[in-house]
């Protein structure tokens, strides 16, 4: 401890604070927002639509009504199908607690796959709707990437960015990144249209189209960026800030060093100055200036 | 102490001078002295920017092909292959991935871009508020108004000729905004894109503007700018020595040539840094351009931003009046905050002359603080600028900070207009602020931390006089004196130059304005009656101060 | 004008106390007015010990600047392109050697003006800039004397003949400048949709039935037949389809202009409507619809029309609804447009009525 305070006063010092300060703040924040993985499966034995149900009683029949049938904050579930189960509980958005009243945002997934597909089955039972896809219905194998960007780009980078970063919506609605996203659960959405996105059903967009959108977007999230750090795929904005802060900032900086004044090498200056006093006081014989309070003392400097 | 020039050198200089007269002239010029100032290099960086757009502009015309001809794409980015493209967007996306370097040149070229315009703003912003449009320089102000409006065309020309995704959706603007134009709008429109619009002439049209005529226009502009400048020789801040009859600092040949030439190469080293490091305008992943599709976060190059906030921000307005539509929408965002802010810098150093009577020349730069209502119109200025801005990035806000779409834009509607007047205030208020501090300081000297405690008990803190050279600088302010009310005369049987009309009311309240400053001889008091400070009477002069500050 | 007498002895640093240590005294001070300043520069450094190790750190980086610069060459006949990842290596090794070249090159003759060339300063007067008195009276002169000479003042048929003389050249670069665009006409009211012409789905290229646009909630860009390649026509006519469930139109109201027809619940097939992609703002595709809201927002300057009720103007600067195209079914049971709008799409202009 006194090591650290001896040392207060050197010029490191404070940087040395500032790195523990920032060191402090980040773990606090990673314990607070640790990303819990899937717990583990639920050994209750059944599976199936029977299990299905009791989990979506326990889960979800509070706001979605305990036959699905739906309530004030939470639409029916009957005929919605089990893409659409499979798509807003394996991002995490189902079970929807908190968050923005616009719209739910992912959580960390609490549910394992066999659970969630216990939910689905159970919905599927209830009204039929749109089945999950199977490996081989979201294969990009030998997918057209270029009619993949034909429709991305005229049906989803309104909404999605042009690489899939994400935009913002009205009213606090955002359409989100697809960075995460598998590519079963960009067909699910294509597919069941959750929340405010629209529904692509197979008679517009046929199932092979899209695929050609899956791997259009597979591609362009894993490609990597030969121009540098991407500054986050959404233009201009970034990078026109990156200009101004570091290109400016940076030149700024090499233009003061430029026009500095020059000064004595550290040598030459310490041996002319003989130790150069840190910090000198006025030689005791020098008495304060005189005030209207000190005017009268004797020993004051008139 | 006489040295012999070596040979090599003599005998092209003598060569040289028996046809053009020239040692004379090359003395004087070697040995021109330029003041040092880091503020005084950000029009340099522009004028960098500018030499390294032209070099490596140069390289992309030997690749690129200005023609919106259709084709199938079959070269490396297999992403696009068999996707059906213009023939420039092809050749970009050939430079990209098929030509060793191109990525980089292209780079180099788009961040040169930017950081031109940064420059210009940065370096326009500094002359501003330093007051270096005064006499005799408004000329070369004007000609850097100029520079900059040509340098928007050229960045949107540039950006646009890639025909990508992104750019092609501002031109789709740029058509429209031309369209609404009242009368002509519809054939200015036709005839900029040789008939409806996308139509295939824009491409080509648009190169032979970006690669020939306008930076014919601003390397014409660029010297006449330079040219200027030395003839008037550069500015100088205020300082131990510095007058408006000399200049000091370094001599032309070697150092500011050597600091030059650093400069350069530190600024070409940024831009290749930034273009190693940090992607722009990846037009592959912007796919090419149809008129039938769009991305979220369309935004233009940053510096046709305040356009695009303008744009967003403007309530649905439209008349319709005998068969005629005028989009309110569209004129006034388009023609209004762009034109306040070109005429207004146009017209400042004229309209400063007209409201201070102010017809002397000025060789010494203002200190910011001590111009107040120059710095707060500034400030006014840049806040007008920031709001539409950020406006213009008003979704990538919304989506990054979680601000409603709609709350972002109602903000940026009363924002535009309280912002400027509130800086303006604030900004008004802290210089005046700043000049009496620096007049106490000037009387008082500076407070050196050094606290020494009175046989009395108390403690005061010692201060020291400022140094020789801090104490011109601090000196160097002269507020300019108010000009004599209408009507009257001075001892000559001159009259005043204000008049008694609108006009003269008008600059009677502005010279008001412009004469409120605080001198250093108050020594930080406000001293009523001199020169004009005001009416907010303020109460007694010796009231706030501290019992060691006060006269003896 | 300073109340204080300065302190004997060493004068204390302009900081605060335990701060660190002022940096050593600058070089040279800035001398005081009508001080003479050197008129000669200095042959060489001050600190001799000093400029020999800066000499060292210049060559140095020089040295560095000239590896970088065969680097960068090295990079670029090595590394080959021709695939993204091989473009991010290349481009990461020019780069990065590029910068090294520039940055070492200018660190080093920094380093070399600052600390091995002798600091000097130096001062030079500035001329007046205005003329003297003299000279003007001797330019006026001279002005006067040529501008008699020269007849202009005098003959006024000579000076009106000749401004004559060139006003049609001046006019002339203008006048050349008509064939740049055909005019515009009745163009901009028109788009290339025509009765019975059919949707297709924009990419695939497909028409469509009712059938398979089923789904409520469902949107999709469409273009007709035949002009699915051309970009002039695409601007104009490119329309979204969208899909609403049962009761949801119920309100959708019938918009004229006088006697025109510009939008009504008769053109709507099987709850799917047709409304033009070309914003009315400045023309940018609209095609963000919110599913749940029925709202259509476009990117560009956030334009939001309600689509269930004729795609009125809720939000932005568009001042007009979405042009809505008719639509109905042909005998093969495809969608097909009944006719063109009814109304000019996209941006608004001064002839447009």
């Amino acid at each position: 401890m006194s090591w650290i305070i001896a040392r207060r006063r050197r010029p490191a010092a404070g940087y040395a604070a500032l790195l523990l300060g920032l060191v402090v703040v980040a773990a606090l924040y990673a314990s607070v927002t640790s990303s819990g993985g899937a717990q583990a499966a639920s050994t209750t034995g059944s599976s199936g639509a029977a299990a299905g149900q009791k989990l979506f009683i326990t889960n979800c029949s509070s706001c979605h009504g305990l036959e699905a049938q739906g309530s004030s904050q939470a639409p029916s579930l009957i005929g919605a199908g089990a893409a659409a189960v499979d798509f807003q509980m394996s991002t995490g958005r189902m079970p929807c607690s908190g968050g923005p009243a616009a719209q739910c945002p992912e959580h960390p997934v609490t549910k394992s796959q066999q659970q969630i597909f216990d939910i689905a089955d159970y919905i599927a039972g209830l009204g039929g709707g749109p089945a999950i896809p199977d490996s081989q219905q979201v294969s990009t194998v030998g997918a057209d990437t270029a009619l993949g960007y034909q429709l991305f780009s005229t049906n989803c980078a309104q909404c999605h960015g042009f690489a899939g970063a994400g935009g913002a919506l009205t009213y606090g609605k955002y359409a989100p990144s697809l960075v995460a996203a598998t590519p079963t659960q960009i067909y699910e959405a294509m597919l069941t249209g959750p929340e405010a996105m629209p529904v692509f059903g197979d008679g517009v967009i046929p199932p092979q189209a899209k695929r050609d959108i899956i791997a259009y977007v597979e591609q362009t999230k894993t490609e990597p960026n030969p121009g540098g750090f991407s500054l986050g795929r959404t233009g201009t904005v970034t990078e026109g800030l990156l200009a101004w802060l570091g290109g400016l900032g940076f030149l700024v900086l090499i233009a003061m060093w430029i026009t500095a004044r020059r000064r004595k090498p550290h040598a030459v200056a310490a041996a002319e100055a003989n130790a150069w006093p840190t910090e000198e006081w006025p030689a005791e014989e020098t008495l304060p200036i005189e005030t209207p309070q000190t005017a009268h003392l004797p020993g004051i400097e008139h | 102490m006489t040295s012999t020039v070596p040979k090599p050198v003599s005998g092209v200089g003598g060569f040289l001078d028996d046809r053009f007269h020239g040692a004379r002239g090359m003395r004087v010029f070697m040995r021109k002295i330029f003041p040092d100032h880091w503020s005084f290099m950000l029009g340099e960086i522009a004028l960098w920017s500018f030499v390294i757009l032209l070099l490596t502009g140069t390289f992309l015309a030997l690749f690129f092909v200005p023609s919106a001809a259709p084709v199938i794409y079959h070269g490396s980015y297999s992403k696009l292959d068999g996707a059906e493209m213009s023939q420039a967007y092809q050749s970009v996306l050939n430079i990209s991935f098929d030509v060793r370097g191109g990525l980089l040149i292209r780079q180099i070229h788009h961040w040169a871009a930017d950081m031109f315009m940064v420059a210009i703003i940065a370096h326009m912003l500094r002359v501003f508020f330093t007051g270096a449009y005064r006499k005799p320089r408004e000329i070369n102000w004007l000609i850097g108004v100029v520079i900059f409006t040509m340098g928007l065309l050229e960045g949107l020309f540039g950006y646009s000729l890639p025909d990508d995704q992104l750019s092609g959706a501002g031109l789709r603007i740029t058509e429209g905004v031309i369209q609404g134009i009242p009368i002509i709008g519809t054939y200015g429109a036709y005839f900029l894109f040789g008939g409806p619009y996308p139509g295939t002439s824009i491409i080509p049209r648009m190169y032979i503007l970006h690669v020939l005529v306008i930076p014919g226009l601003i390397l014409g502009l660029i010297t006449a700018h330079l040219f200027i400048m030395v003839h008037q020789k550069h500015t100088q801040m205020p300082g131990l020595g510095n007058t408006e009859k000399n200049v000091r600092g370094q001599p032309f040949f070697p150092y500011f040539i050597a600091k030059g030439q650093a400069w350069f190469f530190f600024i070409f080293g940024a831009l290749v840094l930034l273009s190693t490091f940090a992607q722009i305008n990846p037009i592959w992943l912007y796919g090419p351009y149809t008129p039938v599709a769009i991305s979220s976060a369309s935004q233009p190059d940053f510096y046709m931003g305040i356009l695009e906030g303008s744009l967003r921000m403007m309530p649905a307005w439209e008349t319709n009046f005998l068969g005629h539509t005028i989009s309110w929408s569209v004129l006034i965002p388009a023609l209004v905050p762009l034109g306040i802010i070109f005429t207004g810098m146009a017209m400042w150093p004229f309209f400063e002359q007209w409201a201070t009577g102010d017809r002397s020349w000025h060789n010494i730069n203002d200190r910011p603080r001590n111009a107040p209502i120059r710095t707060a119109t500034g400030m006014a200025a840049v806040t007008f600028y920031g709001v539409l801005w950020a406006e213009g990035a008003n979704d990538v806000l919304s989506n990054n900070l979680q601000i409603p779409l709609y709350t972002i834009t109602w903000i940026s509607r009363f924002l535009v207009f309280l912002g400027p007047a509130i800086a303006f205030m604030a900004t008004r208020r802290i210089c005046i602020a700043l000049q009496r501090k620096d007049a106490q300081e000037l009387a008082h000297g500076y407070e050196s931390g050094i606290i020494r405690q009175l046989p009395t008990g108390e403690f005061i803190e010692v201060h020291q006089p400022v140094s020789e050279e801090n104490a011109a600088v601090l000196a160097a302010n002269k507020p300019l004196p108010a000009l004599p009310p209408a009507g009257t005369e001075d001892e000559n049987g001159v009259p005043a130059p204000l008049g008694t009309g609108v006009l003269g009311k008008a600059r009677a309240y502005a010279n008001r304005g412009f004469a409120e400053s605080v001198p250093p001889e108050t020594n930080g008091h406000d001293d009523h009656g001199s020169n004009g400070h005001g009416s907010n009477g303020h109460a007694a002069v010796t009231a706030g101060h501290s019992p060691e500050e006060l006269e003896p | 004008m300073s109340d204080i007498e300065p302190t004997e002895g060493p004068v204390a640093p302009h900081r605060v106390i335990g701060t660190p240590p002022a940096a050593p005294p600058m070089v040279p001070a800035q001398v005081a007015e009508g001080e003479v300043l050197p008129g000669h520069i200095p042959a060489d450094p001050e600190f001799t010990e000093h400029a020999k190790n800066a000499e060292r750190v210049v060559a140095a980086l020089f040295i560095l600047a000239f590896i970088a610069g065969c680097g960068f060459i090295a990079a670029y006949v090595g590394i080959q392109v021709h695939s993204v990842d091989q473009t991010l290596r290349s481009n990461l090794a020019l780069g990065t050697s590029l910068s090294v070249t520039l940055l070492a090159l200018a660190a080093g003759s920094l380093i070399w003006v600052r600390h091995v060339m002798p600091d000097v300063e130096m001062e030079e007067e500035r001329h007046d800039l205005q003329s003297t008195a003299a000279e003007r009276a001797a330019f006026q002169e001279y002005a006067v004397e040529a501008g008699r000479a020269s007849q202009v003042g005098k003959r006024p048929l000579l000076r009106r003949t000749l401004l004559l003389a060139t006003a049609p050249l001046a006019i002339a670069p203008v006048v050349l400048l008509r064939d740049m665009g055909p005019l515009p006409g009745t163009s901009l009211r028109q788009t290339a949709w025509s009765p019975g012409r059919r949707l297709l789905v924009y990419g695939t290229n497909q028409p469509l039935t009712p059938a398979e646009f089923t789904s409520p909630g469902s949107m999709i860009t469409v273009v007709p037949e035949g002009y699915q390649d051309d970009l002039d026509a695409l601007a104009k006519a490119a329309v979204i389809l969208i899909k609403f469930a049962p009761g949801q139109l119920d309100g959708f109201p019938t918009r004229t202009d006088g006697s025109t027809v510009l939008g009504t619940p008769n053109w709507i097939v099987d709850n799917m409507v047709a409304y033009s992609k070309i914003c009315t703002h400045l023309g940018c595709p609209v095609a963000l619809y919110e599913a749940t809201t029925h709202h259509i927002l476009c990117p560009c300057h956030q334009s939001t029309f309600n689509a269930a009720v004729g795609a009125a103007v809720i939000f932005g600067p568009a001042a007009r609804p979405l042009p809505q195209l008719p639509i109905t079914t042909d005998a093969a049971g495809y969608l097909v447009a009944k006719s063109d709008f009814n109304e000019p799409v996209g941006p608004s202009f001064w002839e447009r009525g």
